[in-house]
């Protein structure tokens, strides 16, 4: 640490807050980011790491405290200025047109008037320059999530930053593409920039970052050399306590078939959807069947099909329990003993204005009509038993909340997530379906939420966890199988199963064959 | 300086109350101003517009015959507008169901006893429901927009009104004006009290439906239905709800209410079919739906509230003399400014006086 007070840092807050109503979303942080050197912002979702940065970036304007660029007190009223200081910033949720091109798409965040055949230009040179492949001319619809983060990260190379921040950018990427990444940012490094880099991922931060600051409930709570600390130490640090392991143990032997699905093709339904191929899986009685991939590769495509939402034409594509059930709808494969909960909880999986109790009924009024409603033919809402059981679910999960019976969007993101996935344990379902059970919520009601799938297939259920995280993945699965571009790979037992071949799969290599990948990185995997 | 809006964490309850009185006062003034620059008095014209029509009890019966119409037609529109279907052609609907009612008594004058009105109200509903749902067949089954197709059959039924009261249904012996035979007594929506004015039994109706529809929507899984799938049309298909059959119950509804008020008022309030039998209750029923919150309780207090513009409309006429589409131009305003107030309740209105640092520029 003493060699580097010497050094006046980059850039510097003190006592930096930002209070939004009567929530102090950062509390006095400070933070020193020193020349060349990356600088890893660590905490849980709601921890004010994205506040913070904002505030850097100009985006939000600070309550109080104070930033200083190189020693000086600046103030960065707009993103316009942040550039101008010398910050750039790659954002989580990419701001890209998906019907421009590349340059063009560049063009647009560049303050002035460039030429846009100057900006192909050094975007074609910079790109080159730090390994980052990409086609000027190309149109963005047609890349993928890596190569439209690589049009962020060169977007903010444009402006020759000195500094580079870069919210969550490992989350879309495959583990090679994230070993690209971490490449240029060597190599940024190397130049003498530096960067300020946002994660939730406690091993990437390890192997990459010098320092690292972590914060909780908007204050910092820790700064460190994460070399120096192991992962439990740096969780402990986030999440302010330990955190449940997960025990897979306990998974019997898998007895009947409960789910099949066979060469199951279902067409895109929009033109950014992707089209399933040829999907067979088969999950056992008591199988947690993880299946991993890149967002944005036919997840939320399998899973209308599983649930019904989008009937599929063969009857006999999806078996539930031995029926041919791709003709059923939602409500009938719910009848037959089976459960969903979607990725987005915010008006797919719940409807924010109304209350939970209301949001029980939603999906439950159907298999659970004798409890939930009465009077005959007018099917007037029994509010008693409804109540009673949204106060049992909340319980069993252990969902916080202000009120009684409070609307669904008042509730915190993990919260929510507890509730909706506590709705569907609570019929004790034999099938459950899930896509990714734990985005956005903190540990302690990730592991929460996980344990719970795993306890219900120990009771005899057949579970489907689709998600992109491969941390969850490995610790709940009993197999894994991997979806890319509408493909599903064979279901691997998970005891065998690597990250490299995760990667491997997720980059669409089935046993050897590639589909759509360039012959570079596919060299590179090998 | 400049004016920013910005989202409220939790609708506001207080602005939910406030803001269909906001947008009335708003509509005052703005009436007031109309006044004035057509160099009357604002406070005479106000007073001649909104309180005269409500001192005298014959005015009052009046009141209640161009209320029952937009009452029930806006309890209606209200299940239609909650669950996102824009029926705009309740007009049409009602002139339809005015028609196929009324045929009992024109193709079958001899035909009078206790069942003859209630088989007219049931062709009134049916007629009604029959043209609502053409335009929610186009829309389930071509996906075409539901607000042009049932706009567009509201001039095609209308035309087909005037066809009919001026060709094959005009009265023989009516010396060829156009119009029906007058119904016989049996075939009369009958007063509620004949000795001090016109309000018929239409107005029963119209309350009636408003509770029923009330009941539903609070009470029912079909009602938490439309609640669901007006809200979130993704949640409601994760429910396992169907939007194709909420748009064809929408339409049904609409319409068959939207009937009801068209054969109650021929044979309450007109007693024959003539070419025109709306002053354009189904329009207007779009801003009682609005101005009563879509509730259908609310709908009884707006339906009122519109009705008053109506017979203002007349009294300016008679007492100041100027045209009584000043009627039109007050459903307009209040129309406007209850949209407008609507913002209060999800966002607040905030005054930037400096260039702000707020903008977001790389935002995603």
């Amino acid at each position: 640490m003493n060699d580097r007070q010497n050094l006046i840092p980059l850039l510097e807050t003190k006592g930096l807050t930002k209070i939004f109503g009567s929530l102090r979303a950062c509390d006095g942080i400070d933070l020193a980011i020193a020349p060349g050197e990356v600088h890893a912002l660590l905490g849980e979702n709601g921890a004010g790491k994205s506040t913070l940065v904002k505030m850097l970036f100009g985006v939000l304007e600070p309550s109080g405290g104070e930033i200083l660029w190189k020693g000086r007190p600046v103030k960065i009223g707009s993103p316009g200025e942040a550039r101008a200081t010398g910050v750039g910033m790659v954002f989580q949720h990419f701001s890209l047109f998906e019907a421009l091109t590349v340059a063009e798409n560049i063009a647009l965040a560049l303050d002035g008037n460039v030429p846009i055949e100057r900006i192909s230009d050094e975007a074609r040179r910079l790109s080159v320059e730090y390994g980052l492949p990409l086609d000027p001319s190309a149109h963005v619809a047609d890349l993928s999530v890596g190569e439209r983060q690589r049009i962020e990260i060169v977007r903010a190379l444009l402006q020759n930053p000195e500094l580079i921040i870069l919210d969550e950018p490992t989350s879309v990427l495959t583990p090679q593409e994230a070993d690209k990444l971490f490449e240029t940012l060597a190599k940024l490094k190397a130049e003498g920039r530096s960067v300020l880099y946002i994660s939730h991922r406690l091993e990437e931060v390890q192997r990459i970052c010098d320092r690292a600051t972590v914060l909780r409930h908007g204050k910092v709570t820790g700064a460190c050399d994460p070399r120096k600390e192991t992962p439990s130490s740096l969780a402990r640090m986030m999440v302010g306590g330990e955190v449940a392991e997960i025990t897979g143990a306990g998974l019997g032997e898998p007895g009947e078939v409960l789910v099949e699905v066979a060469s199951l093709s279902a067409p895109a339904r929009t033109p950014f959807a992707v089209t399933l191929k040829d999907v067979d899986l088969t999950v056992r009685a008591g199988e947690v069947i993880a299946i991993a991939g890149v967002a944005g590769n036919g997840q939320s495509e399998l899973f209308d099909v599983l649930s019904g939402e989008v009937t599929v034409a063969n009857p006999e594509a999806i078996r539930i329990a031995g029926t041919p059930a791709g003709r059923l709808g939602i409500t009938a494969r719910r009848l037959m003993g089976c459960s969903f909960v979607p990725e987005e909880r915010h008006g797919h999986a719940a409807v924010p204005t109304m209350s939970l109790s209301g949001n029980l009924v939603l999906s439950r009024y159907a298999s659970d009509r004798k409890a939930f409603l009465t009077g005959g033919w007018l099917g007037l809402i029994n509010n008693g038993p409804v109540a009673a059981a949204t106060k049992r679910i909340s319980s069993a999960m252990d969902v916080r909340k202000s009120l009684v019976d409070p609307p669904a969007g008042s509730l915190s993101g993990g919260n929510l997530q507890k509730f909706i996935v506590g709705r569907e344990l609570d019929r004790q379902p034999r099938v459950l379906v899930v896509n990714q059970p734990t985005w956005g919520v903190d540990a302690g009601a990730a592991s929460r939420i996980r344990q719970a799938l795993v306890d219900l297939a120990k009771s005899g259920s057949a579970v489907i966890v689709i998600s992109q995280d491969l941390d969850e993945v490995f610790e709940i699965a009993s197999s894994i199988s991997v979806i890319n571009e509408g493909r599903l790979s064979k279901p691997e037992p998970a005891a065998t199963m690597t990250r490299e071949r995760i990667g491997l799969l997720m980059g669409g290599f089935h046993d050897g064959a590639g589909h759509g990948v360039d012959p570079a990185e596919a060299a590179h995997a090998h | 300086m400049r004016i920013e809006l910005q989202k409220r964490p939790v609708p506001s309850a207080l602005f939910a109350v406030l803001s269909p009185f906001i947008a009335l006062g708003l509509t005052l003034v703005a009436g007031a101003i109309l006044f004035m620059a057509l160099g009357k008095n604002p406070f005479d014209a106000l007073y001649a517009f909104f309180i005269e029509p409500l001192t005298e009890m014959w005015s009052i019966h009046e009141l209640t015959v161009k209320a029952a119409p937009l009452i029930l037609i806006a309890v209606g529109l209200s299940v239609c507008y909650r669950s996102n279907n824009w029926n705009i052609g309740a007009e049409g609907q009602f002139i339809m169901g005015g028609i196929l009612g009324s045929l009992v008594p024109i193709l079958m004058p001899g035909f009078q006893s206790w069942l003859t009105l209630p088989l007219m109200l049931l062709l009134g509903m049916v007629g009604g429901a029959a043209w609502g749902a053409i335009p929610a067949f186009l829309k389930t089954r071509f996906n075409t927009n539901e607000i042009l197709t049932s706009l567009m059959l509201v001039y095609t039924a209308q035309l087909f009104l005037d066809w009919l009261a001026r060709g094959v249904l005009r009265d023989p012996n009516g010396n060829n004006f156009p119009g029906s035979i007058r119904f016989p007594q049996a075939a009369r929506l009958p007063e509620i009290l004949p000795s001090q004015g016109s309000a018929h039994y239409g107005l029963l109706l119209a309350i009636l439906a408003a509770l029923m529809v009330w009941f539903m929507l609070r009470f029912t899984l079909n009602g938490f239905e439309v609640r669901v799938l007006g809200a979130n049309p993704r949640a409601g298909r994760f429910a396992g709800f169907s939007q194709t059959r909420m748009t064809f119950f929408a339409f049904l509804l609409s319409g068959a209410l939207a009937g009801l008020a068209g054969i109650a008022e021929v044979s309450g309030a007109i007693g024959q079919l003539r070419e025109t039998i709306s002053p354009g209750y189904g329009f207007t029923a779009i801003i009682v739906a609005f101005l009563g919150r879509l509730s259908p309780l609310g709908a009884i207090a707006a339906g009122f509230m519109l009705a008053l513009t109506y017979l203002g409309g007349e009294a300016a006429q008679m007492t100041l003399g100027i045209s009584d589409k000043v009627g039109r131009v007050f459903q307009g305003l209040l129309l406007f400014f209850v949209l407008g107030c609507d913002t209060l309740i999800t966002y607040r209105v905030r005054l930037v006086w400096r260039k702000a640092a707020a903008g977001a520029g790389g935002q995603a």
